[in-house]
């Protein structure tokens, strides 16, 4: 094949709209063709095409459509062929080919519902949630399957397994693929903005392992949630945007060069990223403004209140107690009322946030919980009491699993034998 | 496409109601009964008694051997079932949100197995 200047820009302009359209026209495709793997197929089969064709004829006005109508026309073909071999196949070709839905040339409306479509169904709460995680990343991230089981921990077979178990369900049990209505639409979103999250956890602060950040899933996340608000300006998507944002302006201060921990007291706030806490604050305000808010932008909420301190001792934890206040009552969990005896300390001195510790622990929650103890182990050390410090640090020990977490809670530790 | 919709509840739950309050939930059900059939989604249902008279049985190796009660002990009971004709899933799920046990206990919501071979 020669290779001269045209057919290079050709090419140049198919990697192009790759890495541009490829994800929206895979989720048109998934509609038209009503079947994850068929689309799969067409898309690349489109591609490919384009790579002969816009050499000889030139990149398309619409690289969209013409991708569409060529990966539809290709399915329909290979659909075709398969039919002289299985008649149950030869129905859906004709069905696909009559399908007055599919779009002319120029059309590309609905491909933005399209998308939204796609990130919904893949998070529809019937699939088991490490499913949608799964399924999302694939096939609205565009991750390869390895890629996803790196991030994860997990075994590329298993993951595989696990896309393709996910998408029988939504075969078998006919999970649509549409926008779900507006009366359902909370609940929907709430699993959406889950889904989100959890990924942006995992790469946040790897649940177990070496290191404390895995840095391409974060940012994965957060493209996820930029393009869900794009789609869908909802507060919660707002809030939960910004809490990533936020999150991320200080990843750089959360490890010391050596990858130990450094405390959010300890962190040095000139290197916090000031344009993703500004971000992050106005989108903060807005979903406040809104009154429609949720538990997402309450996080943020509290997280921009540290970030836009300028340094620890300035942060206003009344702000901060009346902020966990509100999210307790939208979200009451024994974890946020951990995070707020956590404040309730900082404002009112460590007794009274031990009080709080200790009334969740005396009920019997969180008692697995390595930061329950990490807390109560700190708030003993600064009110003296070494021996009850000793022995929650050690309870934190046997349940942490991050190993820079680990190494604090040792030196911690150390500390305290050391002596005063 | 059909779905069959599994009831479960609390059978204590529901035998500590008042009078008053069991005529209610039955009321309730009446009312959605009518409403899935009016809508075109009903295809059959049927209130269970009480697990107590529950029978479950095994044949292994040709020999029967049948115990009193339900397969497994649980903290909420299979009360009752409907079989249902709904568009997809989300459509199924919206049906069965209205079943009154959903409120007290949860309905299990799942596809038949379609086994027509295609022409």
């Amino acid at each position: 094949m020669s290779s001269d200047a045209p057919t290079e820009r050709a090419r140049d302009a198919v990697e192009a709209v790759y890495r541009a359209e490829s994800r929206r026209v895979l989720a048109t495709l998934i509609r038209l063709l009503v079947d994850f793997d068929l689309a799969e197929e067409a898309l690349h089969d489109a591609f490919t095409a384009a790579v002969e064709r816009w050499p000889r004829d030139g990149v398309p006005a619409n690289p969209r459509a013409w991708l569409v109508s060529t990966g539809r026309f290709k399915a329909i073909d290979a659909l075709r062929r398969r039919a002289r071999f299985d008649k149950s196949v030869s129905e859906l070709a004709l069905r696909l080919e009559a399908d007055t839905a599919a779009p002319a040339l120029g059309e590309t409306d609905g491909v933005e519902d399209d998308q939204l479509r796609l990130i919904f169904t893949c998070c529809h709460p019937a699939l088991p949630a490490d499913a949608r995680i799964a399924l999302t990343l694939r096939e609205v991230c565009g991750l390869t399957t390895e890629e996803i089981a790196r991030a994860f921990l997990t075994a590329p077979p298993t993951l595989a397994q696990r896309i393709v178990r996910a998408k029988a369900k939504i075969r078998d049990a006919r999970i649509p693929y549409q926008v779900p209505e507006r009366a359902d639409l909370p609940d929907r979103l709430d699993s959406v903005l889950h889904v989100v999250y959890l990924v942006f956890n995992e790469g946040y602060s790897a649940s177990s392992g070496v290191s404390l950040t895995r840095h391409d899933l974060s940012s994965e996340a957060i493209r996820l949630g930029r393009l869900l608000l794009e789609l869908l300006p909802e507060p919660e998507a707002m809030g939960l945007l910004a809490l990533m944002l936020l999150h991320e302006a200080r990843r750089p201060t959360r490890t010391s060069p050596a990858g130990e921990l450094v405390l959010l007291a300890d962190q040095d706030r000139s290197r916090w990223d000031r344009e993703l806490i500004t971000e992050g604050a106005a989108l903060v305000e807005r979903a406040l403004a809104s009154r429609r808010f949720g538990p997402y932008t309450l996080q943020a909420a509290i997280a921009a209140v540290h970030a836009q301190a300028t340094s620890a001792e300035a942060t206003d934890w009344a702000q901060i107690v009346g902020l966990y206040a509100v999210l307790l009552r939208a979200e009451p969990s024994p974890v946020v009322e951990l995070n707020r005896a956590a404040a309730v300390a900082m404002r009112d001195g460590p007794a009274a946030g031990l009080a709080l510790v200790d009334a969740i622990l005396a009920r019997g929650e969180l008692g697995d919980y390595h930061l329950a103890h990490a807390a109560r182990a700190d708030l003993c050390r600064r009110l003296g009491r070494s021996e009850e410090a000793r022995a929650s640090y050690e309870r934190a020990l046997a349940l942490v699993r991050q190993e820079p977490e680990r190494r604090f809670l040792e030196r911690r530790l150390a500390e305290l034998a050391a002596g005063p | 496409m059909k779905y069959l919709c599994l009831i479960y509840d609390e059978e204590q739950k529901l035998g500590g109601m008042s009078q008053s309050e069991s005529d209610a939930f039955m009321g309730e059900y009446s009312a959605f009964t009518d409403a899935i059939r009016e809508s075109g989604h009903y295809l059959g249902g049927e209130a269970l008694q009480s697990v107590q008279t529950a029978t479950t049985l095994r044949v292994r190796n040709g020999r029967l051997s049948a115990t009193d009660g339900p397969y497994a002990e649980t903290k909420e009971q299979l009360g009752g079932f409907y079989l249902i004709e709904a568009r997809d899933l989300n459509d199924a799920i919206q049906v069965a949100a209205k079943i009154p046990s959903a409120r007290l206990g949860c309905i299990e919501v799942r596809p038949i197995m379609n086994f027509e071979q295609p022409e």
